[in-house]
């Protein structure tokens, strides 16, 4: 069976839950094999023989994580090399996060293979690999292929529901000394994100965002997010006042997110914004203008003050759930 | 300092975006275009740095069809010095591999200390071509930068990752991708329109470029589309006022819809 290669997103070897997804992918495809760079390989290798890794590639470089991006794509074509030996290589997988894309495209540019970013499906056809994109905020659906070299194809979170297949990992430690191109933008400083306890935006299932009705005040906005067990996405306008950080930013120029459940508070819904999460399964609006262009897309919507509205809804579901 | 600043000519994302009919390509041609919002963090970026640095040149690039002209023409008007136009009927339907192919090459015959990017384009959104550029170009790349100071020959950005936050140094020649947290890009003024009217746009053609017609375009793109449907928009669903139960009923709605 060919190999699929997934490269693992990890923090210190805390797998993340694209991971399995993207293992779960590759079992439709091949045989999934497991690409881990950096440090934390004990932690990680128990979570990757659960979902379904036959094999692993581990490049345990203590500096991989120093320098920005290149480390991650000279591992991946040692292990595309190293798998290679031991069989076909029908594609890599690699999460569509920013970093994941950029590995991405220069993992194209040096095996000389096309590139599909942002699937939201692959699935094998006519002895090939076919992917699913969602182009121009969501309105339209894309089949595509890549024609040429091993495919390299980047997948957005939510895309699979993770599996488990226990299994244990064939691991071939590979010895990657990084080139001089790859130390060339060195991270001279790095602080981790406190720790918010809630699900990643990027790949939770549930989001709760707010926007400029909130004032700069996200309290209710977070406390509804904690009873649904949702992360917390914010507006252009609201990053931009400096009430979230970027890293929250739901939007065009932020994240593009699908989960089964939306919720905008205080979002007037201008196309900026919902370019980043009209694909949603599920919309819930709250805006004090009826008039708002949010209410056009929604499934629900409460017009009214979202001070009112969402400490009511905060309370009922925990209620519910009590 | 010489800066390039790539930039690209998009549909509008307010106005009908589609693929065409014949060959699954976007339709560029039917619909208004504009320079590329993300682009303009980019282009403000080095008219900053331009201000700041005496003998600074900002060189706007773009590879695109005849009307990407009005891209570089807003970028002229915001204050860059001149602009280069790669257009070329065999480009049409290039992948992301072949338009970094050519940006590359253009960036090669134009001196170059700092190449400026946009964190990704509004309409492919694939973020791939600043790390392709870099590859190309065997120059660093720092990217995705919320902020950023220059400091002699070192650049020094600030990036917003998932899960932490980074500092990230390079030394020039070097690419930087900007986010839309850098900077507020500047309306062209009066003057600025006026001025832009004199600025040079030089016009080159693959042979310009040394790149062979076989390697770029539709038939030579290394990944292919298969299908495009339209997706139906969404409809508005059920609308309440909040007359005290607002809330409940939000909350009715969701585990009606088994989401709570």
């Amino acid at each position: 069976m060919s190999q699929i290669l997934v490269l693992v997103d990890h923090v210190e070897g805390s797998v993340r839950k694209t991971t399995a997804e993207l293992l779960t992918i590759a079992r439709r495809l091949g045989e999934p094999a497991a690409v881990f760079v950096g440090r934390g390989w004990d932690a990680a290798a128990p979570v990757l023989g659960e979902f379904g890794a036959a094999r692993a590639y581990v490049v345990p470089a203590e500096d991989a994580d120093d320098y920005l991006v290149v480390p991650k794509v000279e591992a991946l074509q040692a292990a595309v090399q190293a798998a290679g030996a031991a069989g076909d290589v029908a594609a890599v997988l690699i999460p569509s996060s920013t970093d994941g894309k950029e590995v991405a495209g220069r993992l194209a540019v040096r095996l000389g293979s096309g590139i599909i970013t942002d699937a939201v499906d692959v699935r094998p056809a006519d002895g090939g690999i076919e992917t699913t994109q969602a182009a121009f905020a969501g309105g339209y659906t894309v089949a595509a292929h890549v024609s040429r070299g091993i495919p390299v194809i980047t997948v957005k979170p939510n895309s699979a529901a993770p599996e488990p297949a226990p299994t244990q990992p064939d691991v071939q430690a590979l010895d990657v000394t990084f080139s001089a191109a790859a130390k060339a933008a060195r991270v001279v400083e790095r602080k981790p994100k406190a720790k918010t306890g809630r699900p990643d935006l990027s790949e939770a299932a549930v989001v709760v965002s707010g926007g400029r009705g909130t004032g700069g005040d996200f309290g209710p906005v977070e406390a509804f997010a904690d009873a649904l067990g949702a992360a917390v996405g914010a507006s252009r306008a609201a990053v931009d006042a400096g009430w979230y950080p970027h890293s929250n930013q739901v939007g065009q120029t932020g994240k593009q997110v699908s989960p089964q459940l939306y919720v905008a508070a205080g979002i007037s819904g201008a196309i900026q914004h919902r370019a980043g999460m009209q694909t949603s399964k599920m919309i819930v609006a709250v805006n004090k203008d009826p008039e708002a262009p949010i209410f056009e897309l929604a499934d629900f919507g409460v017009v009214g003050d979202l001070f009112t509205v969402l400490p009511q809804a905060t309370e009922e579901v925990v209620k519910r759930k009590g | 300092m010489k800066i390039v600043v790539c930039v690209k000519y998009v549909p509008d994302a307010q106005g009908d975006r589609r693929f065409s009919d014949t060959d699954h390509t976007v339709d560029r041609a039917g619909t208004d275009g504009i320079l590329s919002e993300l682009d303009e963090y980019a282009v403000e970026e080095a008219l900053k740095l331009a201000e700041a640095n005496p003998d600074t040149t900002v060189t706007v690039l773009t590879v695109g069809p005849e009307k990407a002209t009005e891209a570089l023409r807003k970028a002229l008007q915001m204050g860059a010095t001149d602009a280069v136009h790669v257009v070329d009927d065999a480009l049409h339907g290039s992948d992301a591999l072949a338009t970094s192919l050519v940006l590359a090459k253009a960036i090669e015959r134009l001196d170059h200390d700092l190449v400026l990017a946009g964190m990704a384009s509004t309409d492919g959104g694939m973020s791939v071509v600043p790390a392709m550029l870099a590859e190309r170009l065997g120059i660093p790349q720092v990217t995705f930068a919320g902020a950023l100071t220059l400091d002699g020959s070192v650049v020094r950005i600030e990036r917003d990752g998932d899960t932490s936050t980074e500092v990230v140094e390079a030394t020039l020649p070097a690419l930087v991708s900007v986010t839309d947290q850098i900077n507020d890009p500047r309306y062209p003024s009066f003057k600025g329109i006026m001025a832009a009217k004199k600025k040079s746009v030089h016009t080159w053609s693959l042979a310009d470029l040394g790149v062979e017609p076989g390697q770029v375009g539709l038939a030579a793109a290394w990944s292919a589309v298969d299908g495009v449907t339209a997706r139906p928009p969404r409809q508005a669903g059920q609308i309440v006022a909040d007359d005290g139960d607002g809330g409940r009923k939000l909350v009715d709605f969701l585990a009606g819809a088994k989401l709570v």
